[in-house]
């Protein structure tokens, strides 16, 4: 392994936790038209890391769902630094149901370092939310299409991430857990987080390897118009080939993608 | 059977066990014989997979399911291949959890026991497709699935691969959920990450030990991201339970008699 190749996960993992990288919140301006906001689990609240709501994708009503950490200072602390709470996962849940009765294909946006971990969360079981969805989300009867935009960081991150369809962005990562939680188990030393991130194979490259995910969206030497374009069509045509198929076709081919992991 | 000869395989070692809250030496014998409930203080021990079969199932009916599937070092994880054997050798087992049928006070069930002794109960792909399968199983045989858990989460050391077992058992949970079929989930201590976060939260019916450990981010973590002091029996059974998010605490000597009585009232 080259010292060059050795860099190369980690600066992914750093490239995906920019401040300057764009979130889900970023890509519903970009790719949904007439977006209309929905808030709240109708339980507890409303989780602004977690951005919801309905709009048009090239004219198609779509249901999309996104973890969004914010761009400011004030809007980060009032969006938690993109770490969902329960009723961030409940909303999203809320909202795939609704988009089932409304026969709507759901998007969903994945760009966070985890969910969140605190002691009201725990309170309200963030352990349940996430479950929940996990085991939801493998019956929703409409498309879904997860798209990992930032740090897919461990069961926070697949609690959005339970899909007909996976994308990655080229420079986005997906991880079971942090490079620097992994060092400071592995090697008692979380400063080797760069090396526990080339162990761990969380790029997009190694995801596409695995069949993890189903595409990439290069970003390399490319415009944010040109990524933004590919990935709005890439979108459209793998709901175009998911809404043609009956549902139960759909949920079976859901089920295999998973199901096939490590079988 | 070969139920039979697997409890034989589980032979207690002559040893004294000190009581980590009293402090009391307990002969090993007699602590196994006592549930490893501490008999000076009533502390609950964790049960290896073995004895928690012995404990649950009726006598000679358990029959074991995938016993070979054994996991290997998938995305080349350094250390990974040693750990694995190290594990297998401190708790006899060759994996983290052992899948089978049985019965439980005379009820047929699909029945899965994890093991805190292999790597922490974490889950990599060999535990994450034997629960599957056992769920799977249980769905064309309309069975219950009975899950005795205990796990530290996702097994980093097979990477994204684990954390996709979330989504995978959880998946074939709602199947065998979908056919009306009954699973029963018993939280032991300790119940964490990404298991607390799929299938332990999953079952109809969720029944704790006391005080068992169970939630999502582990203490230490929540501390340092939130710099607050967790407060007193925080993410223990007890805590669960008053807010809403387990049915019940048994005690572990009632638990077979709990588990039996649930099972019959969902015979078909
Ligand atoms: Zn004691």
């Amino acid at each position: 392994m080259s010292g060059n190749e050795k860099l190369k996960a980690y600066d992914k993992v750093l490239a995906a936790r920019n401040t300057a990288r764009h979130m889900g919140g970023y890509y519903i301006e970009r790719l949904i038209d007439d977006f209309i906001e929905l808030h709240g689990d109708r339980r507890f609240g409303d989780d602004a890391a977690i951005i919801s709501g309905i709009g048009y994708l090239n004219g198609v009503p779509v249901t999309v769902i996104a973890m969004e950490r914010g761009t400011t200072v004030e809007e980060r602390i009032k969006r938690n630094f993109g770490c969902p709470s329960p009723e961030g996962y409940r909303k999203a849940l809320r909202l795939m149901k609704e988009a089932e009765k409304f026969s709507r294909p759901i998007i969903c946006f994945i760009g966070s370092s985890g969910a969140y971990c605190g002691i009201d969360a725990e309170e309200r079981g963030q352990g349940e939310a996430i479950a929940e969805n996990l085991f939801e989300m493998m019956g929703i009867k409409v498309p879904i299409i997860s798209v990992v935009v930032g740090e897919g960081g461990s069961g926070g991150a697949l609690a959005l991430g339970v899909c007909d369809t996976a994308v990655m962005l080229e420079n986005s990562v997906y991880s079971v857990i942090s490079p620097e939680g992994c060092a400071s188990i592995l090697w008692k030393d979380s400063s080797k987080a760069d090396e526990a991130a080339e162990v761990l194979k969380l790029t997009s490259e190694d995801l596409y390897k695995f069949e993890v995910v189903e595409k990439i969206i290069d970003e390399t030497d490319r415009t944010q118009d040109e990524i933004c374009s590919d990935l709005k069509n890439f979108i459209l045509s793998e709901i175009e080939a998911k809404k043609a198929m009956s549902v139960e076709d759909l949920l079976a081919a859901r089920y295999e993608k998973f199901r096939k992991i490590g079988a | 059977m070969k139920g039979i000869l697997n409890f034989m395989k589980f032979s207690k070692p002559q040893t004294a066990v000190e009581c980590k809250k009293c402090g009391a030496e307990i002969s090993a014998s007699d602590l196994s014989d006592n549930l490893m409930i501490c008999p000076e203080c009533g502390a609950y021990m964790r049960m290896g997979a073995w004895e928690r079969l012995k404990m649950i199932v009726d006598e000679g009916s358990f029959c074991e399911l995938d016993e070979d599937l054994k996991s290997s070092n998938i995305i080349d994880f350094p250390g990974y291949d040693e750990k694995l054997s190290s594990a297998k050798k401190a708790s006899g087992l060759s994996e983290a959890v052992i899948c089978g049928t049985a019965e439980v006070g005379g009820n047929k069930c699909a029945i899965f026991v994890m093991d805190s002794a292999f790597m922490m109960g974490s889950m990599g792909t060999v535990v994450g497709e034997k629960i599957t399968r056992l769920f799977e199983t249980a769905t064309t045989k309309k069975l219950p699935v009975v899950g005795f858990i205990t796990s530290g989460g996702a097994r980093m050391q097979e990477g994204i691969l684990s954390l996709m077992q979330m989504a995978k058992v959880s998946g074939a949970v709602k199947r065998h959920s979908d056919g009306k079929n009954l699973y029963v989930a018993v939280l032991t201590d300790p119940t964490t990450g990404g298991i607390t976060a799929s299938f332990a939260m999953l079952g109809d019916i969720i029944i704790a030990e006391p005080k068992a450990l169970i939630g999502f981010a582990g203490a230490r973590v929540i501390e340092q991201t939130t710099g607050e002091k967790l407060p007193e029996g925080f993410q223990r059974a007890e805590f669960l339970l008053e807010h809403g998010f387990i049915d019940m605490i048994e005690d572990r000597k009632r638990l077979k008699y709990t588990i039996s009585k649930v099972l019959g009232m969902h015979r078909k």
